[in-house]
């Protein structure tokens, strides 16, 4: 247990992935990923569908096992434990494409839940600060209803709140704006943007390159499970090296 | 004439004319609402009416319902008094006519301990589910069996009727949930052992018919236990009726886990949430929810099939109605036994059924994801 005791400080990097590889059966879906995350770095990650986006950061918190190469989180290795494994994702807060609210619980006790069995806080406590979340991603109002009661760009601020709860050093996005319908995309992003100025450290899927432009310190690009290109927002759209970078950015940005 | 506009008695508000609100105005609405639909709804009463009005006219109009022996029935109509002259023994079985009163205190506290469970507005539903999983099944046990505390013994093989046939019932619902539930994770389990545990022990209880499992717990294990280990009968038989309707109960929890997206498990993988808190707290309140036509559709089942222990000598309800039946002060009245039984199931699997609904909507919480 002792080597695993997370050191919170000093120049470690957040996330250190070394000669990552995946494979599902004989389909091999990330090959040989080195990808390092400062702490309060902001990383887009985009890439065509079926690129391995997803299971790349679905790896970092273990929701899906790795076959080869090491992941340190936070100067923790990841292991088969399923101790060390719970200690990484207390760390790691991630947000879903289709925000996998719980629906049967209210937009609050969704926040208390893992702050309560997880963090064994006090009520009280746990509730002070899931409102303080709420109230960061303008939804305090709603409080008390259910999931199945709010809009998409509602419940996906809710979930950011709900990961938030927990203080992680780290947050994974995972496409959080592509449910979403266009009006509802800006409040989301909002959110995470002012979450990028405040200093975390942030790992998002997304294809919404205004975001990236605003944001990020580093944009990646995958195709077919390789880290094909990474370079700082302004290179990555002005000057991408690669033709399929390229080929990309032409279907995406529309000409 | 200055009176004429006072009164000296105020008039009540009338009420409104019939045909605007209550009965009148829904036989209205649902089933004269046109031409073919009242058409409908002529025939289908008047078959109605044709088919139950002599059930009614023999159970009800002309049946005879007091005195305390044959003599008492008219023969026109049912003999009710068949019933109300052995409802003790009907109730109680063979239990000791003093130590009845233990009976009586655990079917009130019983019927206590349920209202406070299911009566939303009771406030304390923690302390109910602590008393009733923990002190009311002492108490029952120490009330209904005795020995103890200057209580009377009273053997197993003396219960009998609704008693015996709620305490069957009980303890094969109490029971059969729980490790159904377990058995539907173990199902699901990525371990390979307790999955292959939990797929062989359903399949083994839910491949054989369930008189089978009660012969062999009152014939066959005793063969393969040693004699002293002396097994009460109804002991055996709770332990099969248990275990046989817990693989029944497992299919059906698994079919409610099945149905819950991936997503809220990975969800509670990344809050950090360990494997009994995600399915305790997440998956399985979902799953249950949605399967509560399912669960309550098999305790009905399993509440029925209790008078299946007949067949292994002991005297559920229906038992010991049939044996009224074989009473030569009583002979002739099998039909007056057996509706009457019919009825005393089916007010219990009805209520059950119509509690499920209101708990179903209760638990609606806006359409899902
Ligand atoms: N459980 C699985 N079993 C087999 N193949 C899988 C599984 N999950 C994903 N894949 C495959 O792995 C590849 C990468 O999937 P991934 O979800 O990481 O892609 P992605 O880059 O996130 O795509 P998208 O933009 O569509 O979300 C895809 O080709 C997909 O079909
Ligand atoms: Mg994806």
């Amino acid at each position: 247990m002792s080597q695993a005791t997370a050191t919170s400080h000093g120049d470690t990097p957040m996330i250190e992935m070394t000669g990552l590889n995946k494979w599902y059966g004989d389909f091999h879906v990330l090959r040989d990923i080195d990808l390092t995350v400062k702490r309060g770095e902001r990383i887009v990650v985009c890439g065509p569908s079926g690129s391995g986006k997803s299971t790349l950061i679905r790896c970092i918190n273990h929701l899906e096992t790795h076959q080869q190469g090491e992941i340190v989180v936070n100067g923790v290795p990841m292991t088969q434990d399923v101790k060390r494994i719970e200690q990484i994702r207390r760390n790691v807060g991630m947000v879903f494409q289709h925000f996998n609210l719980f629906p049967h619980l209210s937009v609050l006790e969704n926040c208390c839940l893992s702050q309560t069995w997880v963090q064994k806080k006090p009520r009280a406590e746990a509730e002070k600060t899931a409102m303080e979340y709420l109230e960061r991603v303008q939804i305090a109002d709603q409080a008390y209803k259910y999931p199945g009661q709010l809009s998409g760009g509602q419940q996906q601020r809710v979930a950011i709140a709900r990961a938030l709860c927990m203080r992680p050093e780290v947050m994974l996005f995972d496409e959080p704006t592509s449910a979403l319908d266009p009006e509802m995309i800006k409040e989301v992003l909002d959110v995470m943007v002012e979450l990028a100025r405040e200093g975390m450290t942030m790992l998002c899927v997304t294809h919404e390159m205004g975001f990236a432009k605003t944001v990020a310190d580093r944009v990646i690009f995958m195709d077919q499970g390789q880290i094909i290109e990474e370079a700082p927002p302004e290179t990555f759209f002005n000057n991408p090296r690669s033709e399929r970078t390229k080929l990309f950015l032409s279907q995406i940005l529309g000409h | 004439m200055a009176g004429e506009s006072m009164r000296d008695v105020m008039i009540e508000a009338r009420r409104p004319p019939n045909a605007h609100r209550g009965v009148l105005k829904w036989l209205q609405r649902n089933l004269f609402n046109g031409p073919i639909n009242s058409v409908v709804s002529v025939v289908t009463i008047g078959v109605l009416l044709w088919v139950l009005w002599p059930f009614v006219q023999w159970a009800l109009i002309q049946a005879d319902w007091l005195g305390d022996s044959r003599q008492a029935c008219s023969g026109e109509g049912a003999c009710w008094v068949f019933i109300s002259a052995r409802f003790e023994s009907i109730i109680y079985g063979f239990y000791p006519e003093a130590a009845r009163w233990r009976v009586d205190i655990v079917f009130a506290l019983m019927a206590g301990l349920l209202a406070w469970l299911a009566i939303p507005r009771i406030p304390g539903k923690r302390w109910a589910a602590v008393i009733a999983v923990v002190g009311f099944p002492i108490a029952a046990y120490f009330l209904l069996l005795g020995g103890h505390f200057g209580l009377m013994h009273v053997s197993t093989r003396n219960w009998g009727g609704l008693m015996l046939t709620l305490t069957v019932a009980t303890i094969g619902i109490v029971g059969s949930l729980p490790i159904g539930i377990i058995l539907a994770l173990g199902r699901r389990s990525n371990m390979p052992l307790v999955r292959a545990v939990s797929v062989v022990f359903i399949e083994f209880w839910r491949g054989v018919p369930l008189i089978t499992v009660l012969f062999m717990a009152s014939v066959m294990l005793p063969l393969f236990v040693p004699t002293e280990v002396e097994f009460d009968k109804l002991l055996r038989a709770l332990v099969g009726i248990m275990l046989f309707w817990s693989a029944y109960m497992a299919e059906v929890i698994r079919g409610g886990l099945q149905a819950i997206p991936s997503g809220q498990d990975e969800a509670g993988k990344a809050l950090g949430l360990g494997y009994w808190h995600r399915m305790g707290l997440i998956v399985l309140p979902q799953a249950l929810k949605l399967v509560i036509p399912g669960i309550v559709n098999t305790f009905i089942a399993l509440f029925k099939d209790t008078s299946l222990v007949l067949i292994i000598g002991l005297f559920d309800l229906l038992a010991i109605i049939r044996a009224g039946l074989t009473d030569s002060d009583w002979l002739g009245f099998a039909t007056e036994g057996y509706v009457f039984a019919a009825l005393v199931f089916w007010v219990f699997c009805f209520s059950m059924s119509r509690y499920s609904q209101y708990i179903e909507k209760r638990l609606q919480t806006g359409h899902t994801n």
